[in-house]
């Protein structure tokens, strides 16, 4: 017998279990219209494939799924799409979303089945197929992609695969039912299971409120040959344990059966574990031996404002009100419609709203039996809350951040491992709805997680185009002081401009006694040039220099015109590899600026073009002179 | 009917805050029963006048707070405040004692702090310690056991206790009516065995002091009552009595006066017992997590017995609770318990 542990917390709530239990499972009839949501699963919405007036056999695929963690859809009876719009679906939020609609012809016909005999020919990866074909998703809890679940990882051995057969939320009894009704076909799925993730444990927990199955499933268990399955020594085991909530959470279950945690942020697959709920079990047995994708599940219809309380067999899509009617439903007396059970399910905004694959129960209490909960007093720090926590929190802790908004606080109290099971809630003797501040402020976290990022993101991008606007400042701040050096000479030149213009008309002068006398040199030129050279090179103040230096190549430009030419192409070559260099850069680091650089490249190849025609031109013209 | 929309979870424990309250103030009666028993009317009239100062005062603050009085009265925090009080001061005290205690209590240590849940310091020992040290003469007082006083000395009735406390009435200033507690005895004697001072003064009584033997062991029933109904944890009170008794087990030199009594005679003497299930228990001020309790029980025995054996007060427990009151949050710090997912064991 596998030992089992014990996992802190927990609480004993009215179980109120046997009302829905005196009946076997009822098959509810088929609704006029149902309502199918296109995300009833974690993940991507499915997309429809049907159009509006389309007709639909029982079993078809009706829309398909959208990238990998996503579940297809299929019609749950033969009839026509009416429309595929917005409708209220069966959320906490209470907000709309896009479903499809079909109307019921009442035939209840089937595509054609192509059921398989034997699933022991088949590999791993044809059963995950067929499973994710089905639009399995886990019916116990959230409704994760069970193909996903499955298709573990190659370098992650598994050897242990749980089954959740606990069930430990108050009044909830569909597995239960299901494990009366159907061992058979939940024993088939664990099978199929063994045969895809080969565990060499195979642990079915039970809590032991619901030992009067424990036979039958065994029994059940016992008529395969798992080690022949799994091709290693495989044996299945019934577990039962003490009846505590949340018992049947995940984490717990993997707690009481392996005496293991599963790391925080982590999977059960790290500690080599598999969890799956019998309900998906059963789901899988049908898929695989009889062709049937998930279209009904077992949901119980519990509460004392319902008369006949029981569990239904009931086709997804069916509205609540419709299965509510079945169980002579008296709406005068319910004061909150419940999906799930009391501790952890989510108040419905309406009856209209639809069975997903998710809905394990349907509670319509009367206020007498949940009563409106009183305003909530101080807390008083009594630690019940945290006595209760299967998670080993503080909550009274977490409150406390929680209302002073101190997300850090939070953080740091792990509120992250919550699982929002409510059972600090319950015990509160101050009445104060702990779970709803978590929920909030795990929102809040998330949002600030998200506005961080956007935050560096819109950091990055600010200091990218500081440094651009630095980068172009410098330049300007570079011209404009080249272009200052430049007036500053030009305004010294001006002293000697009148003595170089005189020399200029007087070497004009010269040059007209020249052809008249045949001299050749310009003397007056020359002076000034070597003047200016000699301050160039031999004065100790910076500036002075530079200034006698422009002076020097404005009075050689004088002389030789085409200097001017030659080196305005020299800095347009210079400019051009620049703005090449930039564009480059700007192109592997993909900056957004991409264009206005390759503009400002054309420009300077553009410049330089000019540049060397102007020269070509000049020595043209000089060459046409001489 | 329009339906409901709130969120999970949907049930709830039925026990409120106002019901452990009111359990909390059921579980006093053996205690103050045997306490009017031994000492005669003037606890309850204590406890009679702190409650109505208590629940006016709270009104006021409620009312000067501009917050529902009806609603924060129902809590009953400030009945359990008053009684608590009632309890610890001599029987007797006049009602203006009781009124400062209740407004350092209620005023001052709960309601400028924000009231219920906030407080950092216990507020019953916040008003104690107030008064401890602004009247040492009448918090020193204490009435002398029935059973010892000489037959020329009655006891006052309910209504002469009453007259006493309002000031109506002269309280007994015959010799034996008062008389040193066997805490106060045993600090004042330093060189005597305690099998003397037993025979010496008949406040000795067979474990602890005479009267006070009963008086623990009423607190004591209604303690037990609470650990059973889970009003509180054992940790914080245990550790608090075993600390106290292994201090006294220590120092304890077979019987001479200077090493403060057995360690049955410290648990049984003062207010040991009733400090451990009523004061030390205050959830709002105390640690929050299992460990945290134990290390903060344990904390206030030692201190106790410091406190008992080298201070110069009559009882430890208030100054005890409040030092480790200051302590409160470092243990928190220190004591968070660790998460599911992260412990060692699941990390390797
Ligand atoms: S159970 Fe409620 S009152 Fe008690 S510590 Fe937790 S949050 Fe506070
Ligand atoms: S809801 Fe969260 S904090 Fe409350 S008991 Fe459950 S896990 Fe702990």
């Amino acid at each position: 017998m596998n030992k089992i542990w014990d996992f802190h917390g927990g609480i004993h709530p009215l179980e109120n279990k046997t009302q829905s239990l005196t009946k076997a499972i009822v098959t509810a009839p088929i609704a006029p219209q149902l309502t199918l949501p296109l995300s009833q699963h974690i993940g991507a919405p499915a997309k429809p494939i049907v159009q509006v007036g389309d007709q639909v056999l029982k079993g078809q695929c009706i829309a398909e799924a959208v990238g990998p963690v996503s579940v297809p859809l299929h019609a749950p009876t033969s009839g026509t799409v009416i429309a595929i719009e917005q409708r209220t679906i069966p959320h906490a939020s209470g907000l709309e979303d896009n479903c499809i609609v079909i109307e019921a012809n009442g035939n209840d016909e089937w595509r054609t089945r192509n059921p398989i005999t034997d699933y022991t020919q088949l590999d791993k990866n044809t059963l995950i197929k067929i499973i994710s074909h089905a639009g399995i998703s886990g019916m116990g809890g959230a409704g994760f992609p069970t193909s996903i679940k499955l298709n573990t990882r190659d370098d992650i051995a598994i050897d242990t695969l749980i089954l959740n057969a606990t069930e430990c939320e108050p009044y909830i009894t569909s597995d239960h039912s299901l494990m009366r009704e159907y061992a058979d076909e939940i024993a088939n799925g664990v099978a199929i299971l063994a045969k895809i993730i080969k565990p060499t444990k195979i642990l079915f927990g039970i809590e032991d409120n619901k030992l009067d199955v424990v036979d039958g499933i065994s029994a059940a268990l016992a008529q395969h040959d798992f080690a022949a399955l799994t091709g290693l020594a495989t044996e299945a085991e019934v577990i039962t344990f003490p009846t505590k909530y949340p018992s049947g959470g995940e984490k717990q279950l993997i707690q009481i059966l392996t005496g293991k945690e599963v790391p925080s942020g982590g999977l059960p697959a790290q500690l080599g574990i598999v969890c799956q709920n019998i309900g998906t079990a059963v789901a899988i047995h049908n898929a695989v031996c009889l062709d049937e994708p998930l279209i009904s599940r077992i949901t119980t219809v519990t509460g004392d404002a319902v008369n006949q309380p029981c569990n239904y067999h009931v086709l997804l899509g069916t509205p609540v009100e419709f299965l509510l009617a079945q169980s002579d439903y008296q709406k005068n007396q319910s004061a909150r419609l419940i999906m799930g059970g009391p501790m952890m399910g989510f108040a419905l905004a309406n009856t209209a709203v639809p069975i997903v694959k998710t809905t394990n129960c349907i509670l319509a209490p009367t206020e007498e039996e949940l009563p409106t909960p009183p305003p909530a007093q101080a807390c008083i720090r009594c630690g019940m809350c945290a006595e209760a926590c299967p998670a080993s929190l503080l909550p009274q802790q977490l409150y406390w951040f929680a209302q002073g908004k101190e997300l850090d606080k939070l953080e740091e109290h792990n509120i992250a491992d919550c699982i929002e099971c409510g059972a600090c809630s319950y015990v509160c003797p101050s009445n104060i709805p702990l779970v709803q501040y978590y929920r909030a402020s795990k929102v809040d976290i998330r949002q600030r997680k998200v506005d961080h990022q956007n935050a560096e993101l819109a950091k990055e991008r600010f200091d990218a185009r500081q440094e651009r606007l630095q980068r172009l400042e410098d330049e300007k701040i570079a011209a404009r002081k080249a272009r200052q050096a430049a007036a500053k000479l030009a305004a010294e030149q001006r002293g000697k401009e009148d003595v170089k213009n005189a020399a200029v008309e007087a070497a004009v002068e010269r040059v007209k006694a020249k052809k008249a006398k045949g001299v050749q040199e310009s003397p007056a030129a020359k002076e000034s040039e070597n003047q200016a050279n000699i301050i160039a090179t031999e004065s100790d103040d910076p500036i002075a220099r530079a200034v006698a230096k422009r002076a020097a190549q404005l009075a050689e430009d004088a002389a030789n015109p085409e200097n001017k030419l030659i080196r305005a192409i020299d800095s347009a070559k210079q400019r051009v590899s620049k703005s090449q260099t930039r564009v480059v850069d700007a192109e592997a680091n993909n900056d957004e600026n991409l264009a206005i650089f390759k503009q400002a490249a054309e420009k300077a190849e553009a410049k330089l073009a000019s540049a060397q025609q102007a020269l070509i031109d000049f020595r043209a013209q000089s060459s046409a002179q001489e | 009917m329009a339906l409901m929309r709130i969120t999970s979870p949907h049930a709830h424990n039925k026990q409120s805050t106002s019901d452990v309250m009111k359990l909390v103030l059921l579980a006093t009666l053996p205690g103050v029963l045997a306490l009017t028993v031994a000492f005669g009317w003037g606890t309850l009239i204590n406890i009679l006048l702190a409650s109505i100062f208590g629940l006016a005062l709270e009104a006021l603050a409620l009312a000067a707070r501009k917050r529902p009085i009806a609603f924060y009265l129902k809590d009953y925090s400030a009945l359990v405040t008053a009684v608590l009080l009632g309890i610890a001061l001599p029987p007797y005290s006049a009602w203006w004692i009781l009124l400062t205690g209740m407004f350092f209590s209620i005023i001052v240590a709960k309601q400028l702090y924000g009231g219920l849940g906030y407080n950092p310091f216990n507020p019953a020992m916040v008003g104690y310690v107030v008064l401890l040290i602004s009247f040492p003469i009448q918090m020193t007082v204490w009435a002398a056991p029935i059973e010892l006083l000489p037959a020329s000395v009655s006891v006052p009735n309910l209504w002469d206790s009453l007259l006493i406390a309002l000031g109506f009435m002269q309280f007994p200033s015959v010799d034996g009516f008062t008389m040193a507690t066997p805490l106060d005895l045993l600090r004042q004697n330093n060189a005597l065995m305690i099998d003397d001072l037993k025979q010496q003064y008949s406040q000795f009584g067979q474990w602890g002091g005479t009267g006070w033997e009963w008086v623990s062991l009423g607190f004591l029933v209604g303690g037990l009552y609470l650990l059973y109904r889970k009003i509180f944890t054992w940790h914080a009170p245990i550790s608090m009595l075993l600390a106290l008794a292994l201090m006294s087990a220590l120092f304890y030199d077979g019987g001479s006066s200077a090493s403060s009594g057995s360690p049955p005679f410290q648990l049984l003497t003062g207010a040991a017992i009733f400090g451990a299930f009523f004061i030390v228990t205050d959830p709002v001020s105390s640690a929050v997590s299992n460990k945290g309790r134990i290390i903060y029980g344990a904390g206030i025995g030692i201190l106790i017995f410091l406190i008992r054996k080298w201070g110069n007060y009559p009882d430890a427990v208030a100054f005890a609770v409040l030092l480790m009151n200051f302590a409160a949050p470092l243990i928190d710090h220190y004591t968070q318990p660790t998460t599911y997912g992260h412990s060692k064991k699941s990390k390797s």
